[in-house]
Order: C-alpha cells, then sequence, then structure tokens
C-alpha cells in the first residue's frame, strides 16, 4: 500500500510537471490572465481613485464585493469557532442544572 | 539573481515542510511550518506580489504559529504515527 | 487559560514591543493607499500584538489591554462598517458599495478615495477581533469553568 502511495505520487507530480510546461513564462505580457482587464485598471486605478497602490484599489474599490464577502467569511470562521468552543459547556452546565431542579 | 532567490527559496521552502511532516516534537512542527510560511512569504515579495508577503507573513508566520502553539498545549504533544 | 510565572524579561521586552507594533499596524492600515499594506494586514498584526501580550504575560493579565468579552464585537463591528458604508452610499442614491454618490462634499475621486479608507477600517477592526476571539477560543476550551475566560 505504501509502495502504491509513492507511485501514485509520482505520477502526480510527473503530470503536473508536464501541465506546468504549459503555463506562460513569468512576467509574460501576453499571459491569458493579463489580457483582458488588467490594461484597464493599470490604466485607470490612479484617475479613479488617487491612490498609488493598485492592489488596494482593486480589492477596496473595483472588487469590493468580493472584500465584503471575505470578511464575512473570516467573521463566520471566528463566529463558529466561538459556538464550537465556548458555547457548548455552558449549555451543558445550564442542562445539569435543570436536571438537579428536576 | 532574483531567479537564484528564487531557487534558494523555493528549495528551503521544500525542506521545511519535509521536516515539518517528519518530525516527532509536534511544537517543533509547529515552528518549522512558521518558517516555512515565512519562506513562502520571502517567495511572494521576490516575484513581486508585496501585498500577499505581508498578509502571508503576517498571518502564516505569526498567528497560525501561535494558534498551533496553543492546540497543542490543549492536546498532546508527541506525535503518534 | 494559560497562565505563566512572572519574568522580568519577557515582561519588559513584550512592553517595548506591543506599542511599537501596534503603531505600525495604524501605519499599515491607514498608508495602504500607498505603500503595501491595508486592512487585512493591519488588521492581523494588531491581532499578532494582542496575541503576543496573551502569550507572553498570561490571560489574566492580558485583560486589561483587550478583555475576552471585546473580540467577537469587534468582529461584529467590523463587517458593519464594511456593510453601513456600501448601505449609506445605496441609501444616499448610489449603488450598493458605490463610493461617490456619498455626500461628503468632496469630488468624486476623493470620495472613492475616503471609501476606501473607511472599507480598510472596517476589514481591519474584523480581522483584529475574529483572530483574537478564535484564540480566546482555543485557550479557554480546555478551562473546567466553562468559558469564563
Amino acid at each position: 500500500m505504501r509502495t502504491f502511495g509513492v507511485v501514485l505520487i509520482v505520477i502526480t507530480g510527473l503530470v503536473l510537471l508536464y501541465a506546468g510546461l504549459g503555463l506562460p513564462q513569468f512576467g509574460d505580457p501576453h499571459a491569458p490572465a493579463a489580457e483582458h482587464v488588467s490594461d484597464h485598471y493599470i490604466k485607470h486605478a490612479y484617475h479613479d481613485d488617487h491612490t498609488p497602490n493598485i492592489v488596494t484599489v482593486m480589492i477596496a474599490d473595483y472588487r469590493s464585493f468580493d472584500t465584503l464577502g471575505e470578511t464575512i467569511v473570516v467573521f463566520a470562521a471566528g463566529l463558529a469557532c466561538y459556538l464550537l468552543l465556548r458555547g457548548e459547556p455552558r449549555r451543558r452546565k445550564r442542562a445539569d442544572e435543570e436536571d438537579q431542579t428536576a | 539573481m532574483r531567479e537564484d532567490l528564487i531557487l534558494i527559496f523555493y528549495l528551503l521552502a521544500i525542506l521545511a515542510a519535509i521536516v515539518a511532516l517528519n518530525v516527532k516534537d509536534l511544537l517543533a512542527a509547529a515552528v518549522v511550518l512558521s518558517l516555512f510560511s515565512f519562506l513562502a512569504a520571502l517567495l511572494y515579495i521576490v516575484l513581486g506580489a508585496v501585498d500577499v508577503g505581508f498578509n502571508e507573513a503576517v498571518l502564516g508566520a505569526g498567528v497560525t504559529g501561535v494558534l498551533f502553539v496553543v492546540t497543542i498545549f490543549n492536546t498532546h504533544r508527541r506525535s503518534r504515527d | 487559560m494559560i497562565r505563566r510565572p512572572d519574568n522580568m524579561i519577557v515582561d519588559v521586552v513584550v512592553r517595548l514591543m506591543v506599542p511599537a507594533i501596534q503603531i505600525f499596524a495604524f501605519y499599515v492600515i491607514f498608508h495602504g493607499h500607498y505603500s503595501p499594506g491595508g486592512g487585512f494586514q493591519g488588521g492581523a498584526l494588531l491581532a499578532g500584538s494582542i496575541l503576543l501580550q496573551r502569550v507572553a504575560l498570561g490571560t489574566e493579565r492580558s485583560q486589561l489591554s483587550f478583555p475576552v468579552r471585546y473580540g467577537l464585537p469587534f468582529g461584529i463591528i467590523g463587517v458593519f462598517i464594511f456593510a453601513g458604508t456600501g448601505l449609506f452610499a445605496l441609501i444616499m442614491g448610489g449603488q450598493y458599495l458605490q463610493y461617490d454618490a456619498m455626500p461628503f462634499g468632496l469630488t468624486p475621486v476623493w470620495l472613492r478615495n475616503t471609501g476606501i479608507l473607511l472599507v480598510e477600517l472596517g476589514v481591519a477592526f474584523a480581522v483584529m477581533g475574529v483572530l483574537v476571539s478564535i484564540y480566546d477560543s482555543l485557550a479557554c476550551s480546555s478551562d473546567e469553568e466553562g468559558g469564563r475566560c
């Protein structure tokens, strides 16, 4: 089973390396990710916001719905931790007290 | 020059990941995982994504390590496998 | 809950480091327009400074700077600042999160600049509160008193 796992990992790695040959070069201006909307962002970001940091303009202005969802996800993670780790013992204790009174 | 730095950071990050997987003491594993996050942050910065590198350095190398340490203190320190 | 014996070196080093980290965190938040950084990174730095106090000084003494019960409310305040900015623009006649509809008496470009700052502040509050709250949940889960700390 262990050798099977090693063989599987090696084959997966080789497939990933082969797929990586098809990726565009580092910093290629004609990569598919840099063709459609990046030009518009780079040209208009400073004139729209007077903000030199294009990344800030992207995450807080052009893609602000995305950031809102991200913040809500972070908050949901904190809420889940609170309910799982801190909410339960109180309820259990209250159930114990109700058992004792009943 | 930059390609050399990228290669060095890649190799060190892979080394840190292997050490973090193999070490028996979970506290040491958490520290080495912080090291891995820090190397990943350096890699992002060398590749030009300074914001992502900042995020990785603060969250991955700082806060996540603290959370791992607290979890280890609440459970068992030694790995069983 | 984490309790530590008093150690003077750790005490002094933490007292020297925490204000510097917090000043740098506010710099990262408010200078995010011009340099790398922003709300998420600044909030994580603030949370890191508070977690440093929690780990080094113990839960009891770190209550003085940031009590446990403030963690999740700060997250709620942050999300409300973010969503409230969008809702304010919506009420004032724009679309949701369309910053240049806010009536602050500035040109639309500077209104968008201000909107970015408000949103980053909301993200920073939310991330700081939530990260501290997660740490407190993990540290208090083994507590016998059941969520008192």
